[in-house]
């Protein structure tokens, strides 16, 4: 049952040079980083948010709010689960009324966990406007949801899986693509 | 009819013996007890590898006829115990009205006559069971009453008991004792102990039995009066009951089944049917009880048979009525709790099931030999099932022993020469 | 982590690894209460139903916020104890709320193992609040929230609770979560309110107060039914409160640091001195915000994943 590895579609480098990109476009559509805040969705979404804040940092010289959202308890896939997803932390230690908030996840998928990040965003305050940044987009939606900054396109069928790895979490920076055995 | 036991374990409470024998029995007497009895032109029961004993004496039970017809009445309660190996039984007389008048009495000697099985009643000690004034004893016990009680409640005032014993020892009928200090006892629902600190029951302690069984003890000294202790429950009461017949106070004691078979552990269950009075005890006093079993101090075992509605029990812990439905069990139990595992031999089995409730309650005398009344209980220690509270014949299904797989089943029950009951026909 | 139970009935059945969930997962609650909008989705379409035989306004509003912050929808029914023998029997109530279609029963009675029973009667999921004496799990569990809040944890840890223990639901359902995870537990109280054989549950026992608080680093004082005055328990108020109740003088001989617990409501100046209780060392208010923390985090491992049929008692 244990998945088999594929292909390695990212590295090190790569993921360094697109989240570069990614800060670079974020400060470009806001012009600048008046009232934006970042967003990491968990688990893997947090060291992204991190990591970009970083970048800005170094290319604005001004720090902007980091955030982290538990999306747990907004999921619609709960009660048929057959385990417990450990709720975790929301921290979220600002105000995002009124702010520009950017939502940084490793990978969008069907777009299910992006609606619940929303709906969990609202209930923290009414933002200006909601953004996306996603390391990796596969495709596949299934609600009305499109990515705004996006750090690689990677058509792939349902029958595999993307393996984000971070250094913060894995111990290593790749994207792999895994193909679920059957 | 005539018929003959063929090849069964005879058991002799008196002569201290279990042999291999055929019994005749002609009409309601035992007529002839010897090996390979000629068998020719008669029925033949084989009986191999079954034990046949003096039939079982339960000189504990309640039947709730009159008043709590629900719960159980005369025939269907008389028909449990027959099922259950009893060839008589002692009916408590904590009825709606209690059996405090000769009237009660009657109705129940009609009763039992009409499901054509003895009970012999007990009457009560106090008018109305309220422990303040003696009872019509003379006129309860010339329409029947065996033994005079107040069953579960329990005497407080030591006067009035005295009077009761001085006054009963007349009729050379014995004082049935149920004892429990209502105040020690207090609205407890299980015994005082580790497990009622775990499950946050009010417990009821030891003391609660021992400071009756003491003062019944000096009171049964003082008057003279025949004492028997109801199911004794705690290692303190067997101690004293002990040290009262070494000095000669005329004082015997039952234990039952449920207070051999379980200890207060079982109540974590929060099943309903382990409540009873007295509750279940410890493990030592449950030890002290099987010692008291092997030495003598206690004389017989017995039901206590307390019958039910299903819905009563059905509750709350603290809301449910105390008692377990015991007729049906009470024999698989022991053997499989204390013959099986040798704490009592079948003839010390005969004794406190047949022999000693007998004498006590002065019932003709329960053996096996040419001349007696044909009253036979037998069996099959191989007879290996589960307890099923479904089937049970007794209205009330209260019993903690649902489930529990048991040998040694009464599989043939001779009242006066009648086969009540018997396994194969299931003529029940 | 899978929780896998149907019901929580008491802390005596759980390990020490689902209490540590509960509490890992109540951290995640306590910041959902601290929102402006104090709600979410989870259990949106689930019914709750409070069945309550005691009086009782603090723990059932806090399951009730409980559920309605996850989103569930609640309803109570309240039952006076003194008709519990002539009303409807708790078979038949149990029938009546299994027709309901309630996901989740939340039980309080003053008779020891009724939501045992109820349990075994309906396909609902029950928490047990309260049953008379024997277990008031969700208590116990926000009173360790609080406890590993403030301390850290509990290897170690010094805990005496003090008071009426023979009557006290808090107190067993503390022993219970406490030793499991490693604390010392201490009951203190007069010997008429300590029950028989306590110690057999992992605990000491000490009449004598400066024995029994000396250096503990928690003290968990347990509200005192007066009418136990009545039935010769103690002989007066004042004596109890003498020799019991937490002063400072009493606290004196604690570390410094103790932490002072009280599940409320409090008889202010009987069990606690009003210093004491309004004092530093006091996290009773605390102790409520958590409680609603703790609950959620029940109803959330209770409710949210898993098939009913495949889970164990």
């Amino acid at each position: 049952m244990s998945p088999r590895e594929k292909v390695q579609i990212m590295d090190q480098e790569g993921i360094r040079r697109a989240l570069t990109r990614i800060a670079h476009e974020i400060l470009e559509k806001n012009a600048g980083t008046k009232d934006l805040v970042l967003i990491g969705i968990r688990r893997r979404g947090v060291p992204l948010a991190s990591r970009l804040s970083e970048k800005i940092k170094e290319i604005e010289g001004t720090s902007i709010p980091l955030g982290i959202l538990d999306i747990t308890l907004y999921r619609d896939d709960l009660s048929q689960l057959d385990y417990h997803p450990q709720v975790r932390k929301t921290e979220v230690p600002f105000s995002i009324t009124d702010k520009k908030v950017v939502m940084v996840d490793d990978v969008l998928y069907t777009g299910r966990t992006v609606r619940a990040a929303m709906d969990a965003l609202m209930d923290l305050g009414r933002p200006k406007l909601i953004q996306l940044a996603v390391l990796i987009d596969r495709g596949h939606r299934e609600l009305p949801i499109r990515a705004d900054f996006v750090g690689k396109n990677v058509p792939t069928s349902r029958k595999e899986v993307i393996q984000v790895s971070l250094l913060e979490i894995d111990g290593e920076d790749k994207v792999t693509i895994v193909e679920k055995d059957t | 009819m005539n018929y003959l036991l063929k090849e069964g374990i005879v058991v002799d409470p008196v002569s201290n013996s279990a042999k291999k024998l055929d019994i005749l029995i002609e009409g309601s007497k035992i007529t002839a007890v010897a090996e390979n009895l000629d068998c020719r032109g008669l029925e033949v029961l084989h009986l191999k590898g079954c034990y046949i004993f003096p039939g079982f004496v339960d000189m504990h039970c309640h039947l709730r006829e009159p008043g709590e017809e629900l719960k159980e009445t005369i025939l269907t309660g008389t028909r449990a115990a027959v099922k259950g190996g009893f060839t008589a039984v002692a009916c408590m007389g904590n009825t709606k009205p209690p059996a405090d008048s000769s009237s009660v009495i009657t109705l129940i000697k009609e009763k039992a006559r009409q499901a054509s099985f003895p009970v012999y009643p007990v009457g009560c000690a106090t008018k109305e069971m309220a422990g303040n004034e003696p009872a019509e004893i003379g006129d309860l016990v010339e329409a029947g009453a065996v033994a005079i009680s107040d069953d579960g409640n329990s005497i407080m005032n030591g006067e009035v008991l005295r009077r009761v014993m001085e006054y009963g020892k007349m009729f050379d009928i014995p004082i049935i004792s149920h004892c429990e200090d209502t105040n020690l006892s207090g609205n407890g629902v299980m015994n005082e102990g580790f497990y009622s600190t775990l499950l946050g029951l009010q417990g009821i302690p030891n003391a609660a039995e021992e400071v009756h069984v003491a003062r019944d003890l000096i009171l049964a000294g003082l008057t003279g009066a025949r004492l028997h202790i109801a199911h004794v429950s705690t290692a303190g009461s067997v101690a004293l009951i002990r040290e009262a017949k070494k000095r000669g106070i005329r004082v015997t004691a039952e234990v039952t089944p449920h207070h051999l078979c379980l200890t207060d552990e079982a109540v974590k269950s929060f099943d309903t049917n382990t409540k009873v009075k007295p509750p279940l005890r410890s493990k030592e006093d449950q030890e002290a009880l099987y010692e008291g079993l092997r030495d003598g101090t206690i004389d017989a075992i017995a039901t206590d048979h307390a019958p039910h509605r299903r819905d009563e029990k059905e509750t709350e812990y603290n809301v449910a009525p105390f008692g377990i439905s015991g007729l049906e069990t009470a024999v698989p139990l022991v053997w499989e709790h204390l013959v099986e595992s040798k704490l009592l031999s079948p003839v010390e089995l005969a004794q406190k099931m047949a022999w000693n409730p007998a004498r006590i309650l002065g019932l003709p005398e329960r053996l096996i030999e040419v001349g007696a009344e044909a009253n036979i209980t037998v069996i099959d220690p191989s007879l290996q099932q589960p307890v099923n509270v479904g089937e049970f014949v007794s209205l009330g299904k209260n019993s903690p022993f649902d489930g529990w797989v048991l040998r040694g089943w009464p599989v043939m029950t001779i009242v006066s020469g009648e086969i009540k009951y018997s396994r194969q026909l299931q003529n029940i | 982590m899978k929780f896998k139970r149907k019901d929580v009935l008491g802390l005596e059945e759980l390990t020490a690894e689902e209490i540590t969930l509960i509490l890992d997962t109540a951290e995640p609650m306590k910041e959902i209460m601290s929102r402006d909008i104090k709600k979410v989705p989870t259990l949106r379409g689930r019914s709750v139903i409070t069945l309550f035989y005691e009086p009782s306004t603090r723990t059932r509003s806090s399951f009730e916020l409980a559920a309605k912050y996850l989103g569930a929808d609640t309803s109570s029914i309240a039952i006076a104890t003194s008709s519990v023998q002539k009303g409807e029997s708790l078979r038949d109530t149990a029938r009546t709320l299994e027709a309901m279609a309630a996901d989740v029963i939340i039980i309080r009675h003053s008779a020891a193992g009724a939501p045992h029973l109820l349990a075994r009667w309906v396909k609902a999921r029950v928490i047990n609040a309260g049953d008379g004496a024997h277990e008031h799990p969700t208590q116990a569990l926000l009173d360790m929230f609080t406890i590993r809040e403030k301390k850290g944890g509990f290897k170690g840890l010094k805990v005496a609770i003090l008071g009426d223990i023979t009557h006290s639901r808090v107190a067993r359902s503390n022993i219970w979560g406490l030793t499991k995870m490693g604390a010392e537990v201490r009951v203190v109280g007069p010997a008429t309110l300590i029950p028989p054989e306590i110690e057999r549950l992992g605990v000491k026992a000490y009449y004598d107060w400066e024995e029994g608080l000396k250096d503990v680093d928690v003290i968990n004082v347990l509200r005192i039914q007066l009418e136990r005055q009545k039935k010769g328990l103690f002989p007066s108020i004042r004596e109890y409160t003498k020799l019991y109740g937490l002063d400072q003088q009493k606290l004196q001989v604690a570390k410094p640091d103790v932490l002072v617990l009280h599940p409320g409501p409090v008889n202010r100046g009987i069990e606690i001195s009003p210093d004491v209780q309004d004092g530093p060392h006091a996290v009773i208010n605390e102790q409520v915000t958590n409680g609603v923390a703790v609950r959620m985090a029940l109803l959330y491992l209770l409710m949210a994943g898993g098939e009913k049929d495949e889970l164990s008692a």
